[in-house]
């Protein structure tokens, strides 16, 4: 099977400081990878990277047979890349249903994902659609944010770490959604910080140190020790 | 800054430092400049009242692009209302010697304190507006006071008036520069206006440079980049900046007062000008380069070298101004001389600072 | 009711003010642009309306209509090909290029117009009047231009808060990068918010037009009371700016009553007033 996401020799800038050194990583369609790491490592300029976000060579980076290193945020959406950013960034001017609309700025697929199957994924922002944005809960916040992605009906969704400050149990909850969001046929790239509930959702994992590829391989199939050098690299 | 930093046992105290501000190229910068200034004293013996005339003219735009470089490019307070201090300088010169028949030079300085009082008592309110509204606030208070002084019978409502002869006639200092120089009293006026604001001009560049160099300098530079950080190292950004929003006003209204000495002819509409006090200014400014003491010098050459060719095609000239302008913001944003000096490593009045083993 | 009549005038007066404001406002909201050319583009409108119709031997209306599409490919060239390159976190470039944009325009306009004065001919509907009680009559006119104004305010709203592009300039001007990821590019919502600003600004040149004289010059008297009605009702909100463009109206046709050479300085104390008390405004919206 050829892979929906092929990097090869990644580098990424900003401005004159390098924060990633010649990644290589692959995903096929349908998978779910983790990228683990400690802060700093280089786990959301990835995601960036990804995303258009950050600019790198055009051969880096390889989406669907296409070479997009080059491309800006915007382009990448409309090829079917979508991030939930870090810190979950929804718009303070917007209400829960107005984040969730402009998702589908681009108005390209329709399918599968439509505002009301959002609501049924995560109902409790039914109530909320009319609140502004900023008065809900983290774990709120949160569904909103990854809605708001999965409204443009990517191929791939990259979530950049979707568990900080929240609860363990909001957590859950929202890691829950994640074979739904498989199962419509978007495949996930999600960065975490916390390995234990990486890898309890994930197909494969990588792991990053100071911008390198350190590990990567099936979870179960890698000891803690391992995981740990690689994490920390002592 | 040069050389590496290292944490060595015991810290910096182990290591004595130094700073050097000045470089070889601004040595001679600076013989230059002497040589220069003394020339420009000693011109008035040589030079026709043309000329003269023209020299005011010049070096009060140069002053005031200096100063305008100053509060706008170092001190982040971007005004396009500084007509306001000029016109006010100009019209506080007319009061004091009409109304109240003071000297013109003791008139100049009473002006100019008045202008800044203005600018104490205008400041504060200014600075409740952020950034570009600050820029339009300025103008509005231009434009009221160009109002008010159109209201002002005494000095001539909105036709304005002409200086009295007899408030000239026998100004101090008149009589012996008329000796000196074997001139009758109109033209050695003249040469006092132009000694006059020769002198404010260096005043005004040796003081705006000890500033930028000092440590006051640095903390304005620091409340305009970064307000909330500079706060938090204990500058006390409101305060510097509405000080050197007064001293400016001071300034200006000085040149103003001088300036309209000179003309002896006043009116509102004139002296508050935006084009001729404003545009020209930020014109002078921008392509020369903002934020150089050397940028305004080189400005005012271009603008006189323009003026001289393009005066007479009056909208035009204007026109071309905008033009350049505009571009020189887009394409080269630091100016002629900001661009030139960036590529060489010129500087003719040091900044930079160097950090050195003593 | 001489002074009733002084305070309706001001209120219809504040239309037009309202109107010179919206695009001010829209552009500052959005993109956190101040245009020091705003005026004068006002201005370039007039003429623009008063060529076209000269040229083409148009209606008043059909002119501006032309106009207005004119001016939005305007805007939209103007913010694409000069302001974007200056946009950023120095907010001196875009003031200066502004600037200097102004005086081209004004001398452009010299150079192309001349310095006469003129007046946009709208025939018999620049002196229809209503009498609604003995010493108050209200021209239709004015009228007009005020009823226009909030009916651009209720557009600008229903844009801003009913549809996707409003969506995406919401978000935009919250966050640009995120608003990337949403697929939006924010040149062009930029580019659409310059021109729409500038189609504004043609209504609010034929409003102005149609009742008072023009000339290459009054562009930045434009500027100036657009931004004080902007201040006076607080910066963020449009129907506040309808309500500064009124307060700046009536203080202008009050001080007008007490010598018509107070008009605009009349004006101007108001705003330093209003500056002094409430340096929020009136209705200052929430500023995220």
């Amino acid at each position: 099977m050829t892979a929906l996401l092929s990097v090869t020799r990644l580098d990424a800038f900003y401005g004159a400081f390098q924060a990633l050194f010649g990644i290589d990583f692959e995903l096929r369609a349908g998978e779910s990878v983790a990228v683990i790491g400690a802060n700093g490592a280089g786990k959301s300029t990835f995601l960036k990277a990804l995303a258009g976000l950050v600019r790198s060579r055009p051969d880096a980076i390889r989406f669907e047979g296409e070479d997009v290193g080059d491309r800006s945020a915007p382009q990448m959406l409309r090829l079917g890349v979508a991030l939930v950013p870090e810190g979950r960034r929804l718009f303070p001017s917007l209400t829960v249903e107005e984040n969730l609309l402009v998702g589908a700025y681009s108005g390209l697929r329709p399918q599968p994902w439509t505002l009301p199957r959002i609501y049924e994924l995560f109902p409790v922002l039914r109530e909320r659609r009319n609140s502004p944005s900023t008065i809900l809960s983290g774990g709120q916040q949160q569904m909103v944010a990854i809605g708001r992605a999965l409204m443009s009906n990517p191929r791939l969704l990259l979530c950049d770490e979707l568990s900080l400050g929240l609860a363990p149990i909001i957590v859950e909850d929202i890691y829950r959604v994640l074979p739904q969001i498989k199962a419509g046929g978007t495949s996930l790239i999600i960065v975490e910080q916390n390995i234990a509930r990486a890898m309890r959702h994930v197909d494969r994992f990588y792991c990053l140190q100071e911008g390198r590829v350190t590990l990567t391989g099936k979870p179960g199939s890698v000891g803690q020790n391992e995981i740990h050098r690689a994490y920390f690299g002592a | 800054m040069t050389g590496q930093g290292r944490i060595v046992p015991g810290g910096a105290r182990d290591i004595a430092w130094r700073q050097q501000i000045g470089t070889v190229t601004s040595c001679w910068a600076a013989l230059a400049a002497v040589a220069v200034i003394v020339a420009l004293m000693l011109l008035p013996a040589y030079a026709s009242r043309g000329l003269i005339q023209d020299l005011i003219f010049v070096l009060v735009m140069l002053t005031l692009a200096q100063l305008w470089n100053l509060i706008a490019g170092w001190g982040g307070l971007i005004s396009v209302g500084q007509q306001a201090f000029v016109g006010l300088g100009a019209y506080g010169l007319f009061a004091a010697t009409v109304l109240a028949g003071l000297d013109p030079l003791s008139a100049i300085l009473l002006s100019g304190l008045l202008t800044a009082l203005v600018a104490a008592l205008v400041g504060p309110l200014l600075f409740r507006l952020e950034g570009p509204y600050f820029a339009i606030g300025s103008w509005v208070i231009a434009e009221s006071f160009r109002l008010l002084c159109a209201q002002f019978k005494p000095l001539g409502g909105g036709t304005g008036m002409s200086l009295p002869n007899a408030v000239v006639a026998d100004m101090a200092g008149l009589s012996f520069v008329q000796q000196l120089l074997a001139l009758r009293p109109a033209a050695a006026r003249d040469v006092m206006v132009y000694w006059l604001i020769l002198l404010v001009m260096v005043i005004v560049t040796a003081a705006i440079y000890l500033f930028v160099r000092s440590r006051y300098g640095l903390a304005v530079v620091a409340a305009r980049d970064a307000h909330g950080a500079a706060r938090s190292v204990g500058i006390r950004t409101e305060r510097i900046r509405y000080t050197l929003w007064i001293a400016v006003g001071f300034a200006t209204g000085v040149v103003g007062a001088i300036a309209y000495l000179q003309k002896a002819r006043i009116s509102p509409d004139a002296a508050f000008s935006v084009v001729d006090w404003t545009a020209y200014v930020l014109f002078i400014v921008i392509i020369g380069g903002v934020r150089t003491l050397e940028g305004p010098i080189v400005g005012v050459l271009v603008f006189w070298a323009l003026l001289y060719y393009l005066a007479q095609f009056g909208s035009l000239y204007l026109l071309t101004l905008g033009v350049l302008a505009i571009g020189t913001m887009l394409f080269a944003p630091k100016g002629l001389w900001g661009t030139v000096a960036a590529r060489f490593g010129w500087q003719l009045f040091p900044l930079r600072r160097l950090l050195l083993r003593r | 009711m001489a002074w009733l009549d002084t305070v309706v005038q001001g209120i219809l007066l504040g239309g037009v003010y309202t109107l010179f404001a919206l695009g001010l406002s829209l552009i500052f909201g959005i993109m956190r642009l101040v245009n020091l050319a705003h005026g004068d583009l006002i201005v370039l409108a007039a003429f623009l309306v008063f060529l076209v119709m000269a040229s083409f031997g148009v209606p008043l209306a059909v002119a501006t209509l032309l106009t207005i599409a004119l001016m939005f490919a305007l805007g939209f060239v103007l913010q694409r090909a000069v302001l974007e390159r200056v946009l950023g976190d120095d907010i001196m470039p875009p003031l200066l290029v502004t600037f200097g944009l102004s005086v081209v325009i004004q001398n452009g306009l010299l150079l192309g117009f001349g310095a006469d004065s003129r007046r946009l001919q709208a025939g018999a509907f620049e002196t229809l009047s209503v009498d609604v009680a003995p010493g108050l009559s209200i021209g239709l006119a004015p009228l007009s231009a005020l009823i226009i104004a909030i009916g651009v305010i209720a557009l600008l709203q229903m844009v801003f808060y009913r549809t996707s592009l409003g969506r995406a300039f919401r978000a935009t001007s919250d966050d640009t990068q995120t608003a990337q990821l949403m697929g939006i590019d924010h040149r062009n919502i930029y580019a659409i918010a310059v021109g729409i600003s500038l189609a504004v600004s043609v209504i609010a040149a034929v409003a102005f037009g149609m009742r008072a004289n023009f000339d290459p010059s009054t562009g930045p008297a434009r500027l100036l009371y657009a931004f004080e009605a902007v201040i006076i009702g607080g910066l963020g909100s449009l129907w506040g700016t309808l309500v500064g463009g009124m307060v700046l109206g009536v203080a202008q046709t009050i001080g007008a009553r007490i010598d018509p050479e107070w008009q605009i300085l009349a004006g101007h104390l108001a705003f330093l007033l209003m500056l002094f008390l409430r340096p929020r405004g009136l209705f200052p919206a929430r500023q995220p």
